[in-house]
């Protein structure tokens, strides 16, 4: 198990390498002068050269890179060239914000899919089924941001139930986290039920019900546990599609988080904070596909003795 | 040699054609999907003589119209026709959605093929780019690439068509490396076909099932991102009638009129779904191995 983690530790450094190579590479792209296009058309001459001479544009991309590499793993992102803080101060004020919205559209999406994923599977082609199935495909197909405004519009102005927007109490976060959630929980559902409909046709189930096992331990304790992994991988991407939509429901919610804060960036042609912000998403989500690799070890040890 | 097989095919009672169209026409949810796709298509291709009135035309009179008898879908905050730009607006999601699917295909075949038949260090740079470009979450590669490159159909459609890239190269190295341990290739290597002829003939028609599948789907992804983008402010810009952007300047006027935000969006969803469901009909009746894996 320790060579497996460790196996896995390694591997996960050159991703986060080339991640920060691709991250550094967004101010490159910008066409024309990056510096001039930050600081707008009215900066003086002897600003711009101050930042470009801080952001290292005069040097060979490799040297930059190499001295990116080093300050990112000192803990230091930069500077916003709009607020005049440092990077890892902004993002340290906006990460809660996202990481609560965030877990708490993964427990949803986690929860109530699993849950009608394996009572679909249960009771195929049965009502509860259908409406679950037609119900997954909306979900699939509906634009979070869209999703975001109809559920405001439902919830907060025609049925004043709810928060249209902010961050205070946990009603505030009913709305977003919901919005967030539904096309991962609809992806959720319809992979639970796939799985366990598939290892529900195995022998072993046959054979434990035929031995007159409850029907519930049959579906929790042999089912469940044998379709947690393909789930479980489902879970990992899902963390990804969750950050990105975050940044969606974020806007539309006036929520105090990483996603807000980077469009922020991008329209206040902050590159710096936009990297920062770009960056931090990333390395999370390298982590949580590492987390879950590591969970298929202890899900399934044959993996982990395979490494 | 050819002649039989051909004989063979002709005598036999249904083709893999026939035989797919037959799987597909079962489903009625595939159906649905084409359906919503070729209306799509047509409201793409005919907007200027569908649409009932000229997206761009003002009337302050008019503004915040709730739907009716004179706009049908009613009318934005400039008093412009939501059905006409609704209309109009299927050309960017279609051509931003066709372009980046292109750029995907292009960009996905030639390097996946080339990882999957060079080996060795080519495949293990490529396949590394592939993982760190993986490692990116939803959206957020093709927010950073736009945002440097500036909005605009353009750019919003290489943004696009990068972020969907990585997923192609890693389907079509799969199925290369599948088909090049295969006997029919081993075989057809062993009679002297060329690198190329096994490309072309073997390998890339075996892996065609995957790719018009992926496409199918990756075209629903792709309508969602530019609509994203363009909600974000960071896709089309304004005044050119994109769904995404819309559904944005219409968050403004969420409690006078909610209609000009939820309209455009129904578009979106419809459109998306169409693509979805012609994705899983035409996955069903090609390959349903394919399930679980795209």
């Amino acid at each position: 198990m320790l060579i497996f983690i460790a196996r896995r530790l390694l591997l996960a450094i050159p991703v986060l390498l080339g991640v920060i190579f691709v991250v550094m590479l967004t101010v490159e792209l910008i066409p024309g002068d990056a510096v001039a296009l930050m600081l707008g058309e009215h900066a003086t001459p002897e600003a711009v050269a101050k930042l470009r001479d801080y952001l290292g544009l005069d040097k060979p991309l490799l040297v930059r890179y190499v001295g990116y590499v080093g300050r990112v793993a000192r803990g230091d992102l930069g500077r916003s060239i709009q607020q005049n803080r440092p990077v890892t101060d902004e993002l340290a004020d906006a990460w809660p914000a996202t990481l609560e919205l965030t877990v708490a559209a993964l427990l949803i999406s986690a929860v109530a899919g699993i849950v009608a994923g394996v009572i679909s599977a249960v009771w195929p082609n049965s009502l509860f089924d259908a409406i679950a199935r037609v119900g997954s495909l909306f979900g699939l197909s509906m634009p979070v941001f869209w999703t975001g405004l109809v559920l405001i519009v439902i919830f907060a102005l025609w049925l004043p139930w709810l928060p249209v927007g902010g961050m205070g109490s946990p009603s505030h976060l009913v709305l977003p986290a919901v919005t967030l959630a539904l096309p991962s929980l609809a992806m959720v559902a319809r992979m639970t039920r796939s799985s366990v409909l598939e290892v529900l046709r195995e022998d072993y189930v046959r054979t434990a019900r035929a031995k007159g096992v409850a029907e519930l331990l049959v579906v929790a304790k042999h089912a469940l546990r044998n379709a947690a992994i393909p789930i479980l991988t489902l879970l990992g991407l899902q963390a990804g599609q969750l950050m990105g939509g975050a940044v969606l429901t974020e806007t539309v919610f006036s929520w105090p988080g990483l996603g807000r804060l980077m469009v922020k960036a991008i329209f206040a042609r902050d590159y710096v904070l936009l990297q920062g912000a770009v960056l931090i998403f990333a390395l999370a989500f390298v982590v949580i596909n590492l987390a879950v690799d590591l969970a298929y070890g202890a899900l399934d040890p044959r993996i982990a003795r395979q490494g | 040699m050819t002649a039989p097989a051909d004989a063979m095919t002709r005598a036999a009672p249904t083709t893999l054609s026939a035989d797919t169209w037959l799987r597909f026409r079962r489903n009625r949810l595939a159906l649905a999907g084409l359906v919503v796709v070729v209306l799509l298509a047509v409201a793409a291709a005919g907007a200027p003589w569908l649409a009932p009135a000229d997206p761009a035309k003002q009337s302050l009179i008019e503004k915040r119209a709730r739907p009716g008898e004179k706009f049908l879908l009613g009318a934005d905050e400039f008093g412009r026709d939501i059905l006409s730009r609704i209309i109009y607006g299927s050309r960017v999601a279609l051509l931003v959605g066709l372009l980046s699917v292109a750029i995907a295909l292009g960009l996905g075949l030639a390097l996946g093929c080339l990882a999957g038949f060079a080996g060795g260090w080519v495949d293990v740079l490529i396949m590394r780019g592939v993982e760190v470009l993986l490692a990116f979450p939803y959206l957020l590669l093709a927010i950073a690439v736009v945002s440097a490159l500036g909005p605009g159909v353009l750019n919003t459609t290489i943004a696009v068509g990068i972020w969907g890239t990585p997923t192609v190269i890693r389907l079509v190295r799969g199925a290369v490396l599948t088909a090049r341990e295969s006997e029919y290739v081993r075989a057809a290597t062993a009679l002297g076909a060329t690198a190329g002829r096994v490309l072309t003939r073997h390998v890339l028609r075996n892996i065609l099932p995957t790719v018009v599948v992926y496409s199918t789907l990756f075209m629903a992804n792709a309508i969602l991102v530019e609509a994203a983008l363009s909600f974000l402010g960071l896709g089309v810009p304004p005044p050119t009638p994109s769904w995404g952007l819309m559904v944005s300047s219409g968050r403004d006027f969420l409690v006078v009129a909610p209609h000009i935000a939820t309209v455009p969006g129904l578009a979106i969803m419809i459109a998306v779904l169409g693509f979805n469901l012609l994705g899983d009909g035409l996955r069903d009746a090609l390959d349903p191995r394919l399930r679980g894996q795209i």
